[in-house]
């Protein structure tokens, strides 16, 4: 391959730094900073990842992948590399739990692995064996980007694999849950068998149809008549038997729990249509209906597994998100600190939890004082600070410094693992909701069973002989092809395009609910608001702001670094001197020899001679929005006033004035203080009535259930707190960067922050019910005019073997110009 | 004895053949993954760069 195309090495970067064209990354491609550029090096980077891959992949002798790349015009993104050292995944404990042992010493695992994106991520890593020594196999997954690897453990130890794709910028996640997998490849093997079975069938029964038609036209002697009548026979059982047999157990399932269920109509067709060609080929006279019958499972199939992989697809995009949380603890041994599986953790063990990290265990502070952001399991937006005594909880962030903790609990006895018991148990009870399809089915079976006794009574008054048979095939005619056609196709299509805007819908049903508007309650911190600290208020000289920044840049408080997010990185030429600060007061510090004094009240108050007035009633200001007020004092003079808080969602308001415009009942449910959730519900517009502040999450699913006894709830959430009562709810839509509990419980997931795609959900929603309905209407009027005209014997066999696939092919164009998740104004 | 009673046994065998080959590929998992097969194909097996 490497002869047929003259492919150059790529080397766009050699003459680059003197060009005046952007540079390119050596390994990404991507346009390289400015004040990255290094005249000196033959190869320049974008970042520091892309760099350390670059000389990784060299080493390793690997340079193809740049070939690879580039012959396949690959889209690009920089590379991440995370350095970690893996060894948790030497431990005992996580052997027994995520690996295989071979018969023949091997050792096999799974992994999830962030940044592949392309076919060169393909190639890379797969020739892993041929880098690290001691891998025997390793096999790519795209669509999961799922990687299963085999090696030999006595030569190389999984952390140093681990370690190898890390540095390659594909950090490994070790796969969870591949018992569920099992279950789930099972079902798609035998779903596609049944598609497979039931497509045979057709191909076979349509050219024994063939022939028996053009016989009815040209003449065909008895004998082969007979004989393709039996044969077709055979094959139309079969297929009712093996690939069909799901209509029938589903029929009955609907006959048993009284929930009227598409299945139904389709097995009454399908059966009448069996038992008359039966019939009518061991006598040897009348028609025989077996082409439509097998084409009839064919199709209906086929648009099931088309839905059904739509849903899988949105379903694994959303599992893929939670498997990256991390596995791993950093257990505290004597003087060492060593990487362990969270199993691996006992009581009274300590671990230690650097800034960033995610708290693995229930437990109690011995060491170090920090910041702890437990807004994803509580629902309160301020952080809560922490030292030696206090207690910490699982699922919360540590913010500020690193914190040695003693285990108290862990796994499910933690307060996480109790909400968890907590989510299983709603989205349990949830009572199972009729889609819209199954709903009509229910009328759809009465209409046709009314139309087939009169029917009969008619021909049996007016022409006995005839009864059955027209009986027979106004049940056959009847049979809702084009019906039980349109509402997966629909959904397929519109769940697909939603996919691809960033909303990952797990089911079909919940799209329907989303078109019959209730209430709907809107959970605080996190979704309405930023869920972090952030610069809300500046009242005051701004020309000061990149002087704060400067000043607040020598602190970890979590303010100050809100306040160096909000106004950039700073001048480099402010000179500082003097630095000093008081934990949890403010900052002081000489720039170019002007004392600044950056604090709360309190604190600036103590150090400068007077506060004017005007600064008061700024800081009440702030007070009142329930966020925290800080002074920006310069040579003895408050010159600013900054507030900072959590800050509502730009969109927040917008969405919430449209959701309403559009029907919706809008309430707040928060675990917040009751104060801080009114105040934001005002801001918003949201009535008093329906803001419920303080609320614990066994309540929130209370709060939940007491709705929905009036109308359909939508829940919308973020965090653990949110997730039972994400599952209660009728539809549960949790939003951009929600906790792991949260999306396994939730309908719809919204990959983009803010609120906006929930208007474009909702307004989707009903087209995609109108495309619903449009499809069961088309298909209903070609079974009305069947029916009649098959009855007053107008229709040949053959005008309604060309009328029935016309139906499909109208309802199958109809589901593709359905224009849900199509408008733009919605989506930017 | 016409020649369709030979033909169309043969034919339904034969159709039968390929149902149970499609079948026993399904659970070989031969459609568990579709879409890195189809870029793997176009990796060349052999690890020496030439054009380097």
């Amino acid at each position: 391959m490497a002869t047929d195309t003259p492919i150059k090495p790529p080397k766009p970067q050699a003459d680059a730094p003197t060009a005046n064209a952007q540079t390119a990354c050596a390994h990404c491609g991507l346009p390289v900073p400015r004040g990255l550029i290094d005249p000196d090096k033959e190869h320049q980077f974008c970042c520091h990842g892309c760099e350390a891959v670059y000389a990784v992949i060299h080493q390793m002798g690997l340079d193809s992948y740049y070939r690879v790349k580039q012959r396949q015009g690959e889209q690009t993104q920089p590379a991440k590399t995370t350095g970690a050292g893996y060894t948790a995944f030497d431990h005992d404990a996580f052997t027994t739990r995520c690996c295989v042992d071979r018969p023949d010493g091997t050792r096999a695992t799974s992994f999830y692995l962030e940044g592949v994106h392309c076919a060169a991520c393909l190639w890379l890593v797969e020739k892993l064996p041929a880098v690290v020594p001691g891998v025997i196999e390793s096999r790519l997954n795209m669509h999961k980007s799922l990687v299963r690897l085999t090696w030999d453990p006595e030569h190389v130890a999984l952390s140093k694999i681990a370690s190898a794709l890390d540095s390659l910028g594909y950090p490994p996640h070790p796969a969870r849950d591949t018992a569920a997998d099992d279950i789930v490849k099972k079902e798609n093997h035998a779903e596609l068998v049944r598609i497979g079975v039931a497509g045979a069938a057709v191909g076979n029964a349509m050219i024994l149809a063939i022939c028996l038609y053009a016989g009815a036209f040209t003449g065909i002697q008895d004998e082969y008549r007979s004989l393709f009548r039996w044969v077709g026979m055979g094959i139309a059982l079969l297929t009712l038997v093996w690939p069909g047999s799901v209509f029938f157990r589903g029929a009955w399932s609907a006959i048993r729990t009284r929930t009227p269920h598409m299945d139904l109509p389709i097995a009454i067709g399908l059966a009448a249509g069996g038992i008359a060609g039966t019939v009518n080929t061991v006598r040897g006279v009348g028609e025989v209906y077996f082409d439509s019958l097998t084409v009839l499972v064919f199709l209906l199939l086929v648009g099931r597994a088309i839905q059904r992989r739509q849903q899988r697809r949105a379903a694994d995009a959303v599992e893929q998100l939670f498997r990256l949380t991390p596995v791993s603890a950093r257990r505290v041994d004597g003087d060492t600190v060593i990487e362990v599986p969270i199993e691996a953790l006992e009581q009274g063990d300590i671990v230690e939890l650097i800034a960033g990290d995610s708290t693995p265990v229930d437990g109690e502070v011995v060491n170090g004082s920090s910041d702890v952001d437990q807004s994803l399991l509580t629902g309160e937006s301020r952080p809560v600070a922490v030292t030696s005594g206090d207690p910490v909880h699982a699922g919360s962030l540590n913010l500020t410094s690193t914190l040695r903790v003693r285990v108290r609990a862990t796994g499910e006895r933690t307060r996480v693992g109790a909400l968890m018991a907590l989510v299983e148990e709603s989205t349990r009870n949830k009572a199972p909701v009729a889609q819209a399809a199954d709903r009509m089915a229910g009328w759809f079976v009465l209409t046709v069973i009314v139309l087939a006794v009169l029917t009969f009574t008619f021909w049996v008054w007016r022409d006995p002989s005839q009864a059955a048979g027209h009986t027979v095939a106004l049940l056959i005619v009847a049979c809702p092809c084009a019906l039980g056609l349109a509402t997966p196709l629909t959904l397929a299509v519109a769940i697909g395009r939603a996919a691809r805007r960033g909303i990952l819908i797990k089911g079909g049903a919940a799209l329907e609910q989303m078109a019959r508007h209730g209430s709907m309650l809107l959970d605080k911190t996190g979704t309405v608001t930023q869920g972090k600290t952030t610069l809300v208020h500046w009242f005051g000289d701004e020309s000061i702001k990149p002087i704060a920044a400067a000043v607040e840049a020598y602190s970890t408080h979590r303010i100050a670094k809100a306040m160096v997010n909000a106004i950039g990185p700073h001048d480099p030429s402010y000179a500082l001197s003097d630095v000093s600060q008081t934990h949890a007061g403010g900052i002081s510090a000489k720039v170019n020899n002007q004392p600044i004094h950056i604090g709360s009240a309190d604190y600036v108050s103590g150090r400068i001679k007077t506060i004017p007035q005007q600064v008061h009633q700024y800081v009440k200001q702030v007070l009142r929005d329930c966020h925290t007020p800080v002074l920006i004092a310069v040579d003895d003079e408050v010159k600013a006033v900054a507030g900072f808080g959590d800050a509502i969602r730009p969109d927040a308001r917008q969405a919430i004035d449209e959701l309403k415009d559009m029907g919706w009942h809008i309430g707040m449910v928060s675990g917040d203080h009751p104060q801080v959730v009114q105040r934001v519900a005002e801001t918003l517009g949201i009535t008093k009535d329906v803001t419920h502040g303080g609320v614990m999450p066994e309540q929130k699913v209370q709060l939940v259930r007491r709705y929905s006894e009036q109308s359909p709830v939508v829940m919308v959430g973020d965090g653990v707190n949110d997730a039972a009562a994400l599952g209660a709810a009728t539809v549960g839509i949790a939003v951009h960067g929600g906790a792991e509990a949260s999306l396994a419980a939730a309908d719809i997931y919204l990959s983009k922050p803010g609120l906006t795609p929930i208007i474009g959900l909702s307004r989707a929603s009903r087209q995609v019910i109108a495309g619903i309905r449009r499809g069961l209407g088309v298909s209903l009027a070609y079974n009305a005019i069947g029916v009649s005209l098959a009855a007053v014997g107008i229709i040949s066999p053959l005008i309604a073997a060309v009328l029935m696939p016309v139906s499909s092919l109208t309802v199958l164009a109809l589901a593709v110009s359905n224009r849900a998740f199509l408008d733009n104004e919605v989506y930017p | 004895m016409s020649v369709i009673y030979l033909v169309l046994p043969l034919a339904i065998l034969l159709a039968g053949l390929f149902v149970a080959a499609f079948i026993w590929a399904t659970r070989a998992g031969q459609y568990d993954d579709l879409d890195s097969p189809a870029v793997r194909m176009l990796n060349d097996d052999d690890d020496t760069d030439k054009d380097a």
